[in-house]
């Protein structure tokens, strides 16, 4: 029992993380209608900017933790501005977006290998002791509570500001039409803006909570495929449907390793895309589409 | 540059061919995204590579023979499978078709990294490479895929492919089964990148599942798309210059991905139509072409 309650915790303890990447996704997803494959760059970013933060610059950890979520934000949005921009103005398809996202996403994968950092394996500094917590007979690890936390407050942070702000209301109108409400008054590059800006800053955070529990390499950012499935899983463009998706997912993910065999956890994650797709392509909160002539 | 090192390339440019011209048909003239030809090629390669290591059921004399009936068999099982992918899918609408490839690209790569039957991650190797995927054997199939696509293309197949590209509502309206020249297209497609596959693996001598990862089948699309959507010899270009231009800028090594990255993006605000932009390369065309010249260089 005590086993099962460990990898419960640990499951939404990586859900969590899954759910700050995925929201990201779903946020852009929900306005211009295309997967940013890019988002993976951006949270490999994050977590290279933390780490040089803690190790070259010596600042404290939630410092560093700040200038990473700062500096993802930063980026997310001048990629907006360079690559999607241009494509948004001329009402490209959303093909276009799809690749110019790709293209990217293996831009940022490949400076970090061709700069001086390098394609080496970082492990991020020893912030918090390795050594359990102990309740009630449950091992809890520090970093995994740490990710459990923060993840938490940061998207109830963010769902304050979609529900509540006054710019938040103008995401949610946005994500319905934008013709209509750019009609109502509302600035849709400002709205774009914001969303990037805040998938950067979570994507920035996240990463640096992944380079924490695992190491820190340029591929990191694949780990957003991951991100992407739980999307999809809750129905892209539906906020709540990824937060659901990924701790869905990061339970389905510690269960399969727990129980059966860490190899099949990628495959359960692809299995379950394709099934999800098949039997209900809207996921389980998804807003349908109708394909209006 | 030696001729071994040459013809190589050339051979790698002759298999990338076979998977775009699948594609081009595929995205170019029917419209339809997929990011997961990777797996067609995975699953070509290792039917092809199982044939010919351990189903040797013809004598060693017609070894030739067998290596052909393998690809063919490579190209029909990943055909199969984009039967039954499409099946399921290709009711979805846009985003969906794709992620949907994506998914069914990745999930075929750890399938066979899991299963010891395939070899998992250690793949098959000690494939017979001699007098299997040589420069005139690429050249011919080569050959015969584009001129079997160009037929596709020119006859009312392809026209309906092109109309369901162009609008899928006004195609459904005039009377084409839109749902069934989609499979058609997937079907093609997923047979060309299928004996790619074949190639590729009689080719190097061994496969791994890591050789078709995600990234594979994000090249291939966007060579497509470099090329420019609905043109064969744009195709035909885009694969030659984007498999030739990585060799030599090996020098640059690490730099050339770097480089890549930003062309796509380059390409993709500054001329979205691609190299050929839908127009064939065609002598008739040419000699139009400088015609025309000559005629801008008369009234001047």
């Amino acid at each position: 029992m005590s086993y099962f309650l460990q990898q419960l915790i640990n499951g939404l303890s990586l859900g969590s993380v899954y759910a700050l990447m995925s929201v990201g996704y779903s946020l852009v997803y929900s306005i211009m209608n295309f997967s940013n494959f890019a988002h993976g760059g951006v949270i490999m970013i994050g977590a290279y900017i933390g780490y040089f933060c803690l190790t070259l610059l010596g600042v404290p950890f939630f410092t560093a933790f700040i200038l990473s979520g700062i500096g993802s934000g930063i980026l997310a949005v001048s990629m907006e501005r360079i690559v999607y921009r241009p494509l948004r103005k001329r009402n490209a398809p959303f093909l276009y977006f799809i690749i110019s996202a790709m293209g990217a996403s293996i831009f940022l994968e490949n400076i970090v290998i061709a700069s001086p950092i390098g394609p080496t394996f970082r492990s991020y500094p020893a912030v918090f002791s390795t050594s359990p917590i102990m309740i009630g007979g449950i091992a809890l690890g520090r970093i995994d509570l740490l990710m459990f936390i923060i993840s938490t407050l940061s998207l109830i942070g963010l769902m304050y500001i979609i529900e509540k702000t006054k710019i938040g209301l103008s995401i949610r109108a946005t994500s319905y039409s934008i013709k209509a409400s750019t009609l109502m008054g509302v600035n849709v590059d400002k709205v774009i803006f914001i969303i990037f800006l805040l998938g950067g800053l979570l994507a920035g955070l996240a990463g640096m909570l992944f380079g924490m529990k695992y190491i820190v390499y340029p591929q990191i950012g694949n780990i957003t495929t991951k991100s992407f499935i739980a999307a999809v899983f809750g129905g892209l463009g539906s906020l709540p449907g990824a937060i659901i998706g990924s701790i869905l997912l990061g339970l389905i993910e510690t269960m399969t390793s727990g129980y059966l065999s860490s190899e099949y956890r990628d495959l359960i994650a692809f299995v379950l895309l394709i099934g999800v797709l098949i039997f209900k392509p809207t996921g389980l909160m998804g807003k349908t589409t109708e394909d209006k002539a | 540059m030696s001729w071994g090192y040459l013809s190589g390339i050339l051979i790698l440019t002759g298999i990338n061919l076979m998977t775009v011209l699948g594609l081009s048909l595929l995205t170019g003239f029917t419209g339809l995204f997929s990011f997961g030809h990777a797996g067609f090629m995975a699953i070509g390669a290792y039917t092809a590579a199982m044939i010919t290591l351990k189903f040797n059921i013809l004598p060693e004399s017609m070894f030739q023979l067998q290596f052909y009936l393998a690809l063919i068999a490579g190209g029909l099982v990943a055909m199969m499978f984009s039967l039954i992918i499409g099946k399921l899918t290709l009711n979805l609408k846009g985003d969906y078709f794709c992620i949907a490839t994506l998914g069914f690209g990745e999930a075929i790569r750890l399938i066979l990294d899991n299963v010891d039957y395939f070899g998992g991650a250690r793949g098959l190797s000690s494939i017979t490479t001699q007098g299997t995927t040589t420069l005139t054997n690429v050249v011919i199939i080569n050959i015969i895929a584009v001129t079997v696509l160009v037929f596709i293309i020119k006859s009312r197949h392809g026209r309906n492919m092109v109309a369901i590209r162009e609008e899928e509502l006004a195609a459904q309206t005039i009377g084409i089964d839109v749902f069934k020249y989609k499979m058609i297209s997937f079907a093609i497609s997923a047979f060309y990148a299928g004996i790619a596959g074949g190639l590729m693996a009689h080719y190097f001598g061994y496969i791994q599942p890591i050789m078709f990862k995600l990234v594979k089948s994000t090249e291939l699309t966007i060579i497509v798309i470099f090329g420019g959507l609905g043109s064969v010899s744009g195709s035909v270009v885009g694969t030659i210059l984007l498999t030739f231009l990585p060799e030599l800028l090996r020098s640059f090594a690490n730099w050339r991905l770097v480089l890549y990255g930003a062309a796509v993006i380059i390409i993709m605000i500054s001329r979205p139509q691609g190299l050929m932009g839908g127009k064939e390369f065609s002598i008739k065309g040419i000699v139009r072409f400088f015609a025309k010249r000559r005629k801008e260089e008369v009234k001047s």
